[in-house]
């Protein structure tokens, strides 16, 4: 026994209240670790909230479109020539035509109303009407022709310089240099504004509408691309679903450990791993290439699509039947049943609710992805046709919805990227109400062993 | 419509079997169903399957063959008639009717089973016939050691894959640097700190970055992230004082496309961390606390080493998302390959290239466009390496406390 106290090198505390300069450093480690730790998840947390308020802010006026309630006296003399309301006679009046007529229309109402502008001639209402609106009325008048000789109130899409005006996006110091527009056309439209003529209204066209050519981005619409998105989620819910759990089934239940197995196992572990991108290679080569289908269709989007997801949907599948416990399969086979019918009498019943809940969130992420539709040719072109019936949606030519967000985001006109940010928010729309049924159906059907 | 008529017509073709089966068997139990071995519904099932999933199998390969019409339809309809009356002979009072349809179904299930091994396959093969063909028309070592990136439909292109790399590498490490610290850390406090409360609300908080399409993170870099970026380092920023004219000169560059791919791994990092971390055995750290430790003297001196491997592996997982990664880089990272060591320029990557080369209107046969097929390979094998090896340490240290 030593003479020495270990305690004589260092004071000892007199009490365990006292904090020594010590305790104290390892506190302040202590509190330093723990900020860290909440600074991180304040930050991630922050990223989310700026993310999401972007999305929102830049999305929510795509949801608003400006247009000019004029009324346009559809000049007999002009449409229809001969007289006879014929409409093969009243097809012959092109654009050209109408355009005109809907200017002179905009300019008697400015008259009208009493507003004073230098702006005194018909052709320099040009910039604030869309150069679609001439086609829009050509169509009515072609499906109503008793409307040539009268005067119609149409409701006119208003240009997406007047638009961005009017939304804030386009600021009178700019216009100096933009051909499309010009100061006097903003006085004048703000006086249209304060009239009554100009107004904005929910944009029905944006959310059904189909997307238009790189001058009108006030026509744009993500409709048909919606289509385009239903039809490769048909196809991707027809396939990956039975295949899934085809495959899932014979994992889980009846694969021997061999070789064999393994290798599958493998490789659905990795191609779970693979870059989208692989995948747009895949279906360039193999679907395009090869079997000759054809370019840019939900069809084959949907095959690249189910691919990619497969490895997801097999995963949960798994797990889900893993879920169901050996028991029920022992009392099945207890009273006769086949290995074949225990499972699919008793064990898939049960795991149904997993095995649905993880599909919606594989089509979910199916419904965002993006790079492998670039390189079957989903985008870079104008998706305005809606397919000739149910079976045509598939093979022909369409976009689907975050293909068309990308689209918009190259355009140059930045008319266009509030219709990009607006597409974004109908994408999350679906995105989360998808994820939405998949909880609920987790929480209604959930069972605990 | 080919398709649809092919498809009533296996139809009609399994119908049919279904009843003829069942019929036949009833017909041999002679009314008394207790005498058959498998229940009628069995024999007409096997019928069914027969009579459609030969024919269904035979017109596919055929329509993927391209052959005409009439030889699809007579195809079809012979093998389908082959399989119904063959099967219908089997059908009997012994017959074991299920054991047969349970054979089928079986197959059935080894065949979806394997489309994972046929997806592999194809991917492979698609890649390497396109790479070996682009390999004809330019010299290896060029691809692999050229530096520079110079594609022109015209001819006379430079395809060095060196640019295209440095670009992916340099972005996807300020993406790690991103993600990783905020990742680790969240995970940290989410599963030794967090009450259940807390945890419960944060954790799928979090998640909701990880279902964020990437087109969402790529407009949000190109449109939100490039211009905040310019507005601080470009020229008319703060900091263009400290560098002639500023470091950074158009929205584009590897800066903002490494930040915004940050934020989306953050969940990734710290969904997998936090696994790791909890599978951490509860003993190490109450050993720890009984030495008197501190909890974050337990956490980095006992818990991290011990999850170390685990969150190596998770890091791996994570590169190789941030390499495979395409919609961020196409609309955030710039469309110029360069060499250089300035984050704040634009740069290009190998996924963004894939894309640029076989969007445009090129042929398929110019070197210009097959060498995104050999973009694509090297893409598969890098990024196929890296999870095989992750997937690999984090199993390994699973083991290690089970």
């Amino acid at each position: 026994m030593s003479d020495a106290s270990p305690n004589t090198a260092r004071p000892v505390s007199r009490s365990l209240h006292h904090v020594d300069a010590r305790t104290k450093r390892r506190n302040a480690a202590e509190t330093r670790f723990k900020a860290l730790g909440i600074g991180a998840i304040a930050v991630g947390i922050t990223f989310l909230v700026i993310l999401l308020s972007t999305i929102f802010m830049n999305g929510a006026s795509a949801f608003e479109q400006s247009f000019l309630r004029v009324p346009v006296h559809l000049d007999a003399a002009k449409l229809d020539k001969k007289g006879n309301r014929d409409p093969a006679d009243l097809k012959k009046a092109t654009t050209f035509t109408y355009a005109p007529l809907i200017q002179q229309g905009l300019l008697d109402a400015v008259q009208k109303a009493g507003i004073e502008t230098p702006l005194t001639k018909s052709g320099d209402m040009k910039n604030l009407i869309s150069s679609s609106a001439a086609a829009q009325l050509r169509d009515r008048v072609l499906a109503n022709p008793d409307l040539v000789g009268q005067t119609v109130t149409a409701e006119i899409l208003a240009s997406s310089r007047v638009d961005g005006y009017l939304k804030g996006r386009v600021k009178r110091d700019q216009v100096a240099q933009d051909k499309n527009i010009s100061v006097e056309q903003l006085d004048l439209a703000d006086a249209l504004l304060k009239a009554g003529i100009l107004h904005k209204s929910f944009n029905w066209d944006f959310i059904f509408g189909a997307d238009a050519s790189d001058s009108r981005a006030e026509q744009a619409g993500i409709g048909i691309a919606m289509l385009g998105s239903f039809y490769m989620m048909l196809v991707v819910l027809v396939l990956s679903l039975p295949i899934g759990v085809a495959a899932s089934i014979y994992l889980e239940e009846f694969a021997p450990k061999n070789r064999f197995t393994d290798l599958i196992e493998v490789n659905i572990s990795n191609l779970a791993a693979v870059p989208s991108i692989v995948f747009g290679i895949l279906g360039l080569a193999i679907f395009i290439q090869f079997a000759h289908l054809p370019q840019s269709a939900p069809l084959v989007g949907g095959l690249v699509l189910t691919l990619m997801t497969l490895p997801t949907i097999i995963i949960s599948t798994r797990a889900a039947l893993k879920a169901v416990p050996p028991s029920i399969r022992d009392a099945a086979l207890g009273v006769g049943a086949s290995k074949m019918q225990a499972v699919f009498h008793h064990v898939l019943p049960l795991a149904m609710p997993g095995i649905l809940t993880g599909t919606i969130i594989g089509l979910a992420q199916a419904l965002g992805e993006t790079a492998p539709l670039l390189l079957i040719g989903m985008v870079g072109f104008i998706a305005t046709n809606t397919p000739d019936g149910f079976w045509d949606g598939f093979v022909s030519p369409n976009s689907a919805m975050p293909a068309q967000i990308y689209e918009w985001a190259k355009r140059a006109d930045p008319a266009f990227y509030e219709r990009a940010w607006g597409g974004i928010i109908i994408l999350l729309v679906f995105l989360l109400g998808m994820n939405i049924i998949a909880v609920v159906l987790r929480r209604k059907f959930e069972r605990r062993w | 419509m080919e398709v649809l008529w092919i498809g009533a017509l296996l139809a009609a073709l399994a119908l049919g079997g279904f009843l003829a089966g069942r019929f036949r068997a009833l017909k041999a139990a002679g009314g008394d169903t207790r005498v058959l071995h498998s229940v009628p519904n069995y024999s007409g099932t096997l019928v069914a399957l027969s009579a459609a999933l030969p024919a269904f199998a035979l017109s596919i390969l055929l329509a993927a063959f391209g052959v005409a019409p009439a030889v699809l339809w007579g195809a079809t309809i012979l093998a389908g008639v082959i399989g119904f009356a063959l099967s219908l002979r089997l059908i009997g009072r012994d017959f074991r009717a299920r054991n047969a349809v349970e054979a089928v179904i079986k197959g059935l299930l080894i065949a979806a089973a394997s489309l994972a091994i046929l997806t592999t396959l194809g991917i492979v093969l698609s890649l390497v016939f396109n790479t070996i063909e682009f390999f004809r028309l330019y010299p290896l070592t060029k691809f692999f050691f050229g530096t520079e990136w110079t594609p022109s439909f015209g001819g006379g292109s430079e395809l060095g894959i060196l640019p295209l790399l440095w670009g992916t590498l340099y972005i996807s490490f300020v993406a790690l640097a991103v993600a990783v610290p905020i990742g680790l850390f969240a995970a940290i406090y989410l599963s030794e700190y967090a009450s259940r409360t807390v945890r419960g609300a944060v954790k799928p908080l979090l998640e909701v970055l990880a279902g964020i399409p990437t087109i969402v993170y790529g407009l949000f870099a190109l449109l939100t992230v490039g211009p905040f970026l310019l507005s601080i380092f470009g020229p008319k920023g703060p900091t263009a004082a400290f560098a002639d004219g500023g470091w950074m000169h158009a929205g584009t560059a590897v800066m903002t496309a490494g930040l915004v791919m940050g934020i989306m791994l953050i969940p990734f990092v710290s969904s997998l961390s936090d696994d790791i971390i909890n599978a951490v055995p509860q003993a190490l750290r109450d050993g720890s606390y009984g030495l008197g430790a501190t909890k974050s003297e337990t956490i980095r001196q006992v818990v991290m080493p011990a999850a170390l491997p685990g969150i190596v592996g998770a890091i791996l997982l994570a590169a190789s998302r941030a390499i495979g990664e395409t919609m961020i880089v196409v609309l955030g990272a710039g469309a110029a390959a360069r060499l250089s060591l300035n984050p704040f320029d634009a740069m290009t990557t190998v996924t963004a290239k894939i894309v640029s080369q076989l969007t445009g209107d090129a042929d398929f046969a110019s070197p210009e466009a097959l060498v995104a097929f050999s973009l694509g390979m090297t893409l598969f094998v890098v990024t196929l390496g890296l999870n095989i090896f992750a997937l690999y340490i984090v199993r390994k240290y699973r083991e290690q406390y089970e």
